[in-house]
């Protein structure tokens, strides 16, 4: 592929050579018939059919890309700050990345999970997980917006989550990490892993009508690495399925010592039992710290609680909740299928793919039918008697699986970079396309729901190498867009991503596009310091705290100069967009402001802290195109020495004003 | 472009057709992508009255009655937050025109379209288009109520000297 190219015509003719020379389904760029431009084209002026979106692994965000043109529409910022859109910049913002540990500007962002109603998503809003310092969010699908991030106490590396019920009464979120509970009791030598660590997944709550989020208690269990998850559905609903590895419970070197065991396991949950256990009080109350983040949206602010207390069941005390189920070997992926009967579970080192049956599982359970040995106290079912069937040479590395709405499967390969369909009923593998390279997650519309839409299957690769031009080291995260429509799957389109994209879901655009808020409503905005109008646009004086209350329309601040602040003063300048009109944000910046910007939507306020380190004169522009004038968008702020005589005033125009007298 | 390589590229796919045998299930390509309301909108009738302007108002179902100061606060309270950053009560130009004299110049009905429809407006009126070459900024559409708009235009007869 290194071969040098001079023209474009060169570089067909050698994909062309190559291609014809070698045959070989990895080599890059053949696979492809030639109207696949036409069946991913969206012409200027139309919408793309569905919203896809895609994990932006350690970037903390969420992104969106249309589908089939794999347009990227927005990158949500959920865990991470972001200087784009002022994100953990302003001081409305800086609230929702508050944990226990305090500000925590980053986090890891794995899975998407959209909220259900009877097991197909509703389109009211998204979750997300951080996995470093685990929290949950929720994005609000009416603004595109973080509206809620929870701390996740006793948990390490939140990875297995989050995962939702059929009518999303409850998000998981299972501990990728095992460690010792919260607090004190964490001080124990490593090498106690065996004794001291242990599993923790949370139950958090959804409200159906306002999303908010809780966590209504959360399950004790052994300490093995909680990797992915998924709930049952119709005949199943009411039980969990998480795929676990490392059960040697080892603590080091674990690419070797936690792949020792022939089989890890599924653990099944029934979480309904769970549920009832806990409202009998059966649930221990433990004292722990985590932060819960919300943004309110008439106030335009984030709140940050610190709450002290979690319920929690250990699950060795009530021997109905939980069974294990061994699966080959470090099982990664653990996906239910439509009708809620199959469980695929994906051992990522082994070479087939074996497939549970919910009734044969029930029916394990109710015959005790489980292995002699226990495993940390806990039944294990035996593989046969929970087994429908293997899918017997597959592919190499299997990691995930999504449906069809035709009662296929396709499971992705990580060793052997390819997407391979078959069929649920007869485990007969129908068709394998290559992936470039070494794909994760895959995505198919709906395909983790009871009624996929099906059409579509998007591959997430951990390699990009030749798939786009060279940008140093470094090369963009690479998605893959499949036609899954016929017999045969059909790579139509590379599109990259932000990085590292993991698990993603899409959904009709029509499911959405009604319910898109356009403006925040200026009168209904109940921000402390909004000025509605610049007849409320005022400078005040509180102590060594200046706050401005400023407005910004197309094509000027009010006001747009001030003079009077001095050195030690704290500057806040509070600034609401009077703007009522569709995509029309202002940005705000201020020269040598150690922050980022703000930008603030149609009547939204939003405030920027701004501490002056030296005297002199301070210009504050608007950053985000408005109008022809845009550029004539700014102001000046004088600094003076500390305890100078110059008075505080503001003015717009030829109407100087002095300020308030200062408060306080 | 896209005519000018595609000889080029069904060049190149018939050779990698040819030698792998590669089937290339076409599929019938059904409805993959879904009108933008722009696009919706683009056709509309030629036919603009300046008189009237355009929108939901005209002469039949906007009557002026006697001055309702009443209304008229409340349009000015509507104002302060909406208008007034761009517009002065005088003749006074800033971002947009002055009000003083505007319910003399205009038919109320094409007030009322103007405040709660510009931007179809700023289009098609010569008059508007000329003022925007003055302004050089489209007045924003600040998503005003009919009732709202009713209020501002009651604001604007008490600010004329409406009797």
């Amino acid at each position: 592929m290194f071969t040098k190219i001079n023209k474009p015509s060169l570089l067909i003719l050698s994909l062309v050579l190559l291609s014809a020379a070698s045959c070989k389904p990895k080599s890059a760029g053949n696979a492809v018939s030639k109207d696949a431009a036409s069946k991913v084209y969206v012409p200027p002026g139309k919408y793309d059919e569905f919203y896809n979106f895609v994990s932006g692994g350690f970037s903390g965000q969420l992104s969106v890309y249309g589908l089939p043109s794999g347009r990227l529409l927005r990158v949500i910022p959920v865990f991470s700050v972001d200087p784009e859109k002022g994100w953990g910049y302003s001081e409305e913002t800086k609230p929702m990345l508050n944990t226990s540990h305090g500000f925590v500007p980053w986090d890891d962002l794995h899975h998407v999970e959209m909220s259900m109603t009877d097991g197909q998503a509703d389109g009211k809003w998204v979750f997300v997980n951080g996995n470093n310092t685990p929290r949950l969010a929720r994005v609000d699908l009416k603004t595109f917006r973080t509206a809620e991030i929870i701390e996740l106490p006793n948990s390490a590396g939140n990875h297995s989550s989050p995962f939702g019920t059929e009518n999303s009464e409850y998000i998981v979120a299972g501990t990728r990490f095992s460690v010792p509970e919260d607090g004190e009791a964490g001080d124990v030598p490593i090498s106690t892993y065996k004794e001291n660590f242990k599993g923790h997944i949370s139950f958090v709550s959804v409200n159906k009508e306002t999303g908010d989020m809780n966590i209504a208690f959360q399950l004790k269990t052994p300490g093995v690495n909680f990797d992915l998850a998924r709930s049952g559905k119709g005949k199943s609903n009411g039980w969990f399925f998480f795929s676990c590895y490392n059960s040697e419970q080892a603590n080091t070197l674990l690419e070797v010592n936690a792949s020792k065991r022939d089989k890890d396991f599924i653990m099944a949950v029934n979480w309904k039992k769970a549920e009832e256990y806990i409202k009998a009080g059966k649930g221990k109350k433990q004292a722990v710290k985590y932060a819960h983040n919300k943004y309110d949206e008439q106030t335009h602010t984030a709140t940050s609680e610190i709450k002290t207390e979690v319920t929690v069941l250990d699950v060795t005390e009530f021997p109905d909740i939980v069974y294990f189920i061994p699966c080959p070997k470090s099982p990664h992926g653990c996906d239910v299928d439509p009708t809620g009967e199959y469980i695929v579970g994906s051992g990522k080192l082994a070479a087939l793919l074996p497939v549970f049956s919910y009734d044969k599982i029930q029916k394990a359970i109710a015959e005790k039918n489980f292995e002699p040995e226990k495993y940390s106290g806990l039944p294990v079912i035996k593989y046969e008697a929970a087994l429908y069937g293997e899918v017997q040479k597959p592919g190499l590395g299997p990691l995930h699986t999504e449906f069809d709405a035709n009662g296929n499967a396709y499971t992705s390969f990580f060793v052997s970079s390819e997407v391979v369909k078959w069929n649920i009923k007869d485990l007969k593998v129908l068709d394998r396309q290559p992936t470039y390279y070494s794909v994760g997650h895959l995505m198919i519309p709906g395909g983790n729901t009871k009624k996929p839409f099906g059409k579509y299957l998007v591959a997430y690769n951990k390699i990009t190498k030749d798939r786009y031009l060279p940008t140093g080291p470094e090369l963009s995260q690479s998605a893959q867009l499949y036609d899954i429509s016929g017999d045969k799957m059909e790579l139509i389109l590379d599109f990259p991503t932000i990085g590292e994209p993991h698990y993603a879901q899409a959904v009709p655009a029509s499911l959405l596009l009604p319910k898109q808020l356009k403006i925040f409503d200026i009168n209904a905005n109940r921000h402390p310091y909004a000025a509605k109008g610049e007849a409320e646009t005022k400078v005040i004086r509180r102590g060594n705290q200046i706050h401005v209350y400023i407005t910004a329309v197309r094509s000027h601040f009010a006001p747009d100069n001030i003079e009077g602040v001095q050195l030690g003063d704290e500057v806040y300048f509070h600034v609401t967009n009077l703007e009522q009109d569709w995509d029309v944000p202002h940005g705000f910046g201020v020269k040598g402001a150690a922050n980022g910007e703000l930008l603030i939507m149609p009547g939204e306020t939003l405030t920027l802290k701004w501490i002056p380190d030296r005297t002199g004169m301070f210009p504050i522009y608007c950053t985000d195109f408005c109008s022809a004038l845009h550029q004539e968008m700014s102001g000046y702020v004088r600094v003076s020495p500390k305890g100078s005589n110059v008075p505080l005033s503001f003015s717009l125009g030829d109407k100087p004003k002095k300020a308030e007298p200062a408060v306080q | 472009m896209k005519k000018k390589i595609a000889p080029i590229l069904s060049l190149a796919f018939m050779i990698v057709l040819s030698s792998c045998g590669n089937s290339g299930n076409t599929g019938a390509v059904t409805e993959k992508a879904i009108a933008s309301p722009a696009q919706n909108a683009a056709q509309e009738p030629a036919a603009y009255d300046p008189k009237r302007g355009e929108g939901k108002f005209d002469e039949t179902n906007v009557k002026l009655e006697a001055p309702d100061a009443a209304r008229a606060g409340q349009g000015k309270a509507i104002a302060q937050t909406k208008c007034f950053s761009c517009h002065k009560t005088t003749t006074e130009k800033l971002v947009g025109p002055g009000w003083k004299g505007v319910t003399e110049r205009r038919a109320p009905h094409w007030i009322l379209n103007f405040i709660t429809n510009p931007d179809p407006m700023i289009d098609k009126d010569p008059q508007v288009q000329a003022q925007l070459e003055l302004c050089l900024v489209r007045m924003p559409n600040q998503n005003l109520s009919e009732d709202e708009a009713r209020s501002i235009l009651e604001f604007m007869r008490q600010n004329d000297g409406a009797k």
